[in-house]
This record gives C-alpha cells, sequence and structure tokens, in this order.
C-alpha cells in the first residue's frame, strides 16, 4: 500500500541524478538538496530540464545515473503511487468526468479511507482554497483560477511528503497570476509543505521561493536565496535571466587597475579591495544601481554617457543610455518632483559603486552557456 | 454582429436541412403511410406481422445478431484502439491506414470474398486438408457463424476509428495524476481511461448496430436459409410487390432500432457512473 511513514514534509536530495533522451542529456549530474518545509523553485528557460527533473522525482521517468531521496531514503524503486508525492500539473489535469469532490476525494479513495473521512478532508481542502460550495460543479464549469485551486486541493488533500508545481500559472492572464501566487505562499505558510516548484518566470520565482535554482542544459547553475540570486548574481547566464542588467566588459591593466572598455573608463582599486574581479571579464551592473547625483569617492566609477530612449515603466522611468564606446546601458530612476526627465540626445554623467557591480563567470561552470 | 454571423452561419444547414427532408423524411412518412394505408386505413400488415412467429422470430434474431455484432466488435476494437493510440504520432497514422484499407472494397465484394475463403473447396478448407487436420470439407460457409465473421470483419474497421479517436482526445497526463495521487496502471484504466473512452466506444458501437439492422447482402451471400435478417425478409416482399407488408416490416425495424439504441445508451450511461462510482477503489 502507500507508505504513510513520512511526514508531510520531507526533505528531498537528488543526488548526481543524470537523464538522457537518446543523444540529449536533460539532466546532467544534477544535485539538489531541499529542506523539510522548503518552497524551492527550478527556474530556466525551456529545455533546461525543470520538467525532467520533477518527472524523476515523481516517477514519470528513471534517472538514468544518480539516486533521489525523500527524507534520506531513496524512492527510485518505487512506482509513482507509492511515492505520497503531490503534483499540480500545468493544465491542472483535472478528471473532466468527475466533479470537484470526486476529483478531491480521488487520492482518498484509493487509499481506502472511511467515508466520513473522505468527507472531513475534502471538506477541509477545499474550504482552504475557497471553493467549498463547489464540490457538485464538474471541471469545465469553472474558471482557470478555480480549477488551479481545484487541482492544488486534490494534491495536498492526501499531506503528500513533496509537492510538486509546474508552471501552475503559466496558463493564467497576469492578474489571476500575481493573486494566486499570493495564494500559494499562503497555503505554503499554512501547511509547512516541502515545495519543489517549476517556472521561467524570474519575477514568480522571485515572488515565491525560499530559495531559487537557476538551471541551464541540465545542472544547476546557482542556487540561493531571491535577494542573492538578484544581487550576487555568480555568471553571465544568471544575470541576464534574473531581473533586466547590463553587462559591462572589463580587463586588468595593471594589478590594482581595471579598465571598463564599453564605458571607456579606468579604476583604480583600493588597497582593501586589490582581488576584485579577479579571473573574469565582465560584470552586472542593474539599471537602478546607477545613479545621476555624483558624490565622487574612490568607491565610484563615473563615465560619460548621452540618452538614446527612454521609456515609462509606472513610477520608474527607464532610459538607454550611450556611452562613449558606443555600447547601450539601461538605467533606471524613479519618478519625482525633483527628478527632471532627460531629453533625447542630452549629454550625462553617470556613476556607479564598485561594490554594486558584481563580476561574472563566463558559462554555466564553464559548460558554455553564454 | 454575432447575431448577423448565426444568421448567415443557418445558410450552411440548409442543403443538409433539404436532403434530409427530401430524401429521408418525405420517404418515411410514405413509408409509415404505405403500411397503414392499403388502399384504405388498414392495419392488417401489422396484425400479420406480430401474429406470426416466424417474422417474430427474425426480428429478435436481427437485433440478437446486431447486439452480438456489435459487442464482439467493441470488443475487439477496444484494445486494438488503445494499442493504437499509444503509438508515436508517425505510427499511429500507418496502423489507421492498415484499419482502412477494407473499406476501401464494397460490402458486395467483401461478401464475395469470404465466399471463396469458407467455401467447400474455398481457402481454409484446402489448407486444413492439405494439413491433414481433416480429410472431408467442413461446412462452413451458409452457417450463422460465416455470417457473424463476416459481418464483424466488415464493420469493425468503423468501430475501430470511432473508438480511436476518442481515445486521441484524452490528455495522457490524466493517467500520470491518476498515478501521483495513488492509482495502480490498472486503476488509472479503471477510473480515468476507461470512463472517458467509453463514450466514444458505446458510439462506435451504436454505429455498428445500426449498420448491422439494416445488413442484407452478406446474411444473403454468406448465411443458410435460416439466418435471414428483417432486411432480407424486406428484400422479399419488395420483390413480391408486397408493398405495403414491406412498408410495416420496415417500419417496425425501424422503430426497433430506435428502441435498441436508446437502451443501448441507457446501459451505457448506468455502466459509465458504475465506473467512476464512489464507492469501492
Ligand atoms: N520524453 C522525452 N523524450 C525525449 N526528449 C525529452 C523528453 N522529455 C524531455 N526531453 C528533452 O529533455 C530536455 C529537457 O526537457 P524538459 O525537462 O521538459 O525541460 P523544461 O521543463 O525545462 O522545459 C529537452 O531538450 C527536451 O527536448
Ligand atoms: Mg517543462
Amino acid at each position: 500500500m502507500i507508505e504513510r511513514d513520512v511526514e508531510f514534509g520531507a526533505s528531498v536530495t537528488f543526488d548526481s541524478v543524470s537523464k538522457t533522451y537518446g543523444a540529449v542529456k536533460a539532466l546532467s549530474d544534477f544535485n539538489l538538496s531541499i529542506q523539510r518545509g522548503e518552497f524551492v523553485t527550478l527556474l530556466g528557460p525551456s529545455g533546461s530540464g525543470k520538467t525532467t527533473a520533477l518527472n524523476v522525482l515523481a516517477g514519470f521517468a528513471d534517472a538514468t545515473e544518480g539516486d533521489v531521496r525523500v527524507n534520506k531514503k531513496s524512492i527510485l524503486g518505487l512506482p509513482p503511487e507509492r511515492r505520497n508525492i503531490g503534483m499540480v500539473f500545468q493544465n491542472y489535469s483535472l478528471f473532466p468526468h468527475m466533479n470537484v469532490f470526486e476529483n478531491v476525494a480521488f487520492p482518498l479513495r484509493l487509499r481506502k479511507m472511511s467515508q466520513a473521512e473522505i468527507k472531513k478532508r475534502v471538506g477541509d481542502s477545499l474550504a482552504m482554497v475557497q471553493l467549498a460550495e463547489f464540490g457538485d460543479r464538474m471541471p469545465n464549469q469553472l474558471s482557470g483560477g478555480q480549477r488551479q485551486r481545484v487541482a492544488f486541493a486534490r494534491a495536498i488533500v492526501f499531506e503528500p511528503s513533496v509537492l510538486l508545481m509546474d508552471e501552475p500559472l503559466g496558463a493564467l492572464d497576469l492578474k489571476l497570476r500575481e493573486a494566486m501566487q499570493l495564494e500559494i505562499k499562503r497555503y505554503h505558510k499554512q501547511l509547512g509543505c516541502t515545495i519543489l516548484f517549476v517556472t521561467h518566470d524570474q519575477g514568480e520565482a522571485l515572488a515565491l521561493s525560499d530559495r531559487i535554482a537557476v538551471m541551464g542544459e541540465g545542472q544547476i547553475v546557482q542556487i540561493d536565496t531571491p535577494d542573492r540570486i538578484y544581487d550576487e548574481p555568480n555568471s553571465k547566464y544568471v544575470a541576464d535571466f534574473i531581473g533586466t542588467t547590463n553587462i559591462v566588459d572589463f580587463e586588468r591593466v595593471s594589478p590594482s587597475r581595471v579598465r571598463f572598455s564599453d564605458l571607456d573608463v579606468e579604476f583604480e582599486l583600493a588597497d582593501s579591495n586589490k582581488n576584485w574581479g579577479e579571473g573574469r571579464q565582465s560584470i552586472s551592473l542593474r539599471p537602478e544601481k546607477l545613479h545621476r547625483d555624483i558624490s565622487p569617492s574612490d568607491q565610484m566609477i563615473i563615465f560619460d554617457g548621452s540618452i538614446e530612449e527612454y521609456l515609462f515603466l509606472g513610477n520608474i522611468i527607464q532610459y538607454s543610455v550611450k556611452t562613449k564606446s558606443g555600447k547601450t546601458l539601461l538605467f533606471q530612476e524613479h519618478r519625482g518632483p525633483s527628478v527632471p526627465i532627460l531629453a533625447r540626445g542630452e549629454t550625462l554623467k553617470l556613476a556607479f559603486s564598485i561594490n554594486d557591480a558584481r563580476p561574472l563567470d563566463e558559462g554555466t561552470h564553464g559548460s558554455g552557456l553564454a | 454582429m454575432n447575431t448577423n454571423r448565426k444568421i448567415t452561419s443557418t445558410w450552411l444547414l440548409w442543403p443538409a436541412l433539404f436532403m434530409l427532408v427530401a430524401f429521408f423524411l418525405i420517404p418515411t412518412l410514405d413509408i409509415l403511410r404505405a403500411s397503414v394505408y392499403d388502399p384504405e386505413f388498414t392495419t392488417k400488415h401489422f396484425v400479420k406481422l406480430f401474429g406470426s412467429n416466424v417474422y417474430l422470430e427474425i426480428l429478435w434474431r436481427t437485433i440478437r445478431l446486431s447486439l452480438i455484432v456489435s459487442l464482439i466488435c467493441a470488443v475487439i476494437a477496444y484494445p486494438v484502439s488503445y494499442f493504437i493510440v499509444l503509438r508515436p504520432r508517425k505510427q499511429q497514422i500507418f496502423f489507421l491506414f492498415l484499419v482502412f484499407i477494407p473499406l476501401w472494397m464494397s460490402v458486395l465484394i467483401r461478401s464475395y470474398a469470404w465466399m471463396v475463403v469458407l467455401g467447400r473447396e474455398g481457402l481454409i478448407n484446402a489448407i486444413m486438408i492439405g494439413l491433414g487436420f481433416t480429410d472431408q470439407p467442413v461446412k462452413m460457409l451458409f452457417t450463422t457463424g460465416a455470417v457473424y465473421i463476416a459481418m464483424v470483419q466488415i464493420l469493425l474497421p468503423i468501430q475501430i476509428v470511432t473508438c480511436y479517436s476518442a481515445m486521441s482526445e484524452i490528455d495522457f497526463d490524466l493517467m500520470r495524476a491518476a498515478r501521483i495521487l495513488g492509482a495502480k496502471p490498472w486503476q488509472a484504466i479503471r477510473r480515468v481511461f476507461l470512463p472517458l473512452s467509453l463514450d466514444g466506444t458505446v458510439t462506435g458501437a451504436i454505429i455498428v448496430f445500426m449498420l448491422s439492422m439494416g445488413f442484407f447482402i452478406t446474411p444473403a451471400l454468406v448465411g443458410g436459409r435460416k439466418d435471414i435478417m428483417m432486411a432480407n425478409l424486406i428484400e422479399f416482399q419488395v420483390n413480391q410487390l408486397n408493398w405495403g407488408f414491406a412498408a410495416a416490416i420496415s417500419i417496425v425495424l425501424l422503430i426497433a432500432t430506435v428502441i435498441s439504441v436508446f437502451i443501448i445508451k441507457r446501459l451505457a450511461k448506468t455502466l459509465t457512473r458504475r465506473l467512476v462510482g464512489g464507492g469501492s477503489a
């Protein structure tokens, strides 16, 4: 029968997992450790192996190499139905021939629970997703958001050890997606379950996760908390994928001096900062880290530019700035009464702190991704 | 705008509607008229039909044969369709092509082909005698069994295609969902795939059933003397110029078909509900 000894909220470990489909390496030496109750997101472009990782954990695909453990026990020998894992599919996968109640009761009936227990549990789950009154509806009588919530209720009603969600909000429109993000966050707090979430939307990953694992070519390129992933990307790949950023090339002209060729400036490193950017050739520079109120200090790098274009993003205005060497950078400012809007063609001096410039690895751990 | 489009699109139905009225509704009403006016109003044809065991037996035999043929077709077609739908897309097209090939030939030719295969000097007897299984030819042609074999073979592609198209509509992620929720493979099939594919199977079975009810070439060619069916009876009465009686038989056949289809649908609905059912897993 179904293993009931695992708790609601288990630890999960992928140990050097590889999965190949013919010549395609969907996962290669994939390592990931998820704590009990943690919310971890796999973030990466289409084809980077996110779904494959979930499929290996769920039992829909066999690992070619490596081990997967839930609560320190290998689950690779078990068929999907004995892994006690909850899963929310992108297209919801509600059973169209069953009403909402029966959909949610499905896993409980398979676990041979009593009628009373089933009624109570389904009732509780549906109440949690605010669909207590919808038990008699058929799936095709529900809106997208409601289906999503039923799928969620069905996935957690049997208290799985881990909850997997594969781009669960992909089919919803923006407003609904944002509302559902808040709800998922609330459910996670309420239930304390371990969640492995998959998305290609970096905003979603930043909003929801305890930790984000950025994936590229079947591997994790960086795994960290959202703020660290955003502030301290370890590679061009991650910096490019998360938020908007400027990639600026530099070179060492002497042990303590770097030259930003893209900005046409040189910068003397402070004695305490001699190792800065060693072995790297580019930095990530977030558009909001650029300033035009220049207070010269030994931390600041100052360069000239001219406004090419600007874009209103609500309370933020984003400029495209052309540097002297012809590189175009993005520069963002909050709008306000004391911040006049710059006109096209206007020249200006921009500055950023050396501490806000993140030196980057070239590929994804040298795997050649750019 | 919307109503405008509705009005325009109604036109598209008119040719079909015209065909239906001109070539189905009016003739049917005419047959109904012919069955009760001969030339004055009379019920004698129906009295004759229902008063004779011979005719009732033919009616019952027709219904039974049609039911059994559609059941056999459904049972064979289901696993075949499942097999095809599990193949990669390209192979699916290939297998469907194989299924379709017999449909290119007319029922008449396929019935004759069965005569060649099943006859006293036919293919099967020749092989069996050649291999020494028997020294006397076995009588297969002109038996009830021959009617079943030929009709199943002729109607099977229709059942397979209907069943397959229903199955190919099913989202296979649903099976995965069932598995991860705790269903063993057979439970996923029984609780999810079977109920979802049953509608298509029943639709196919009903088509096969209705076609069987009107079959007459095949029973006439490969069946025995006692394998006469309602359609053969109608043909015989028409040849005898008993128009009124032929019309009455036609009406009874039509009504029997409609009632049977209604009952089949009812049964299928109950069965689906049982399969989805609450109670046991
Ligand atoms: N069943 C499969 N057969 C063959 N190749 C597959 C299969 N599933 C995934 N792949 C390949 O593995 C790679 C990773 O796919 P996937 O895990 O679905 O990526 P993601 O979910 O990140 O978009 C892709 O190149 C994809 O084409
Ligand atoms: Mg995917």
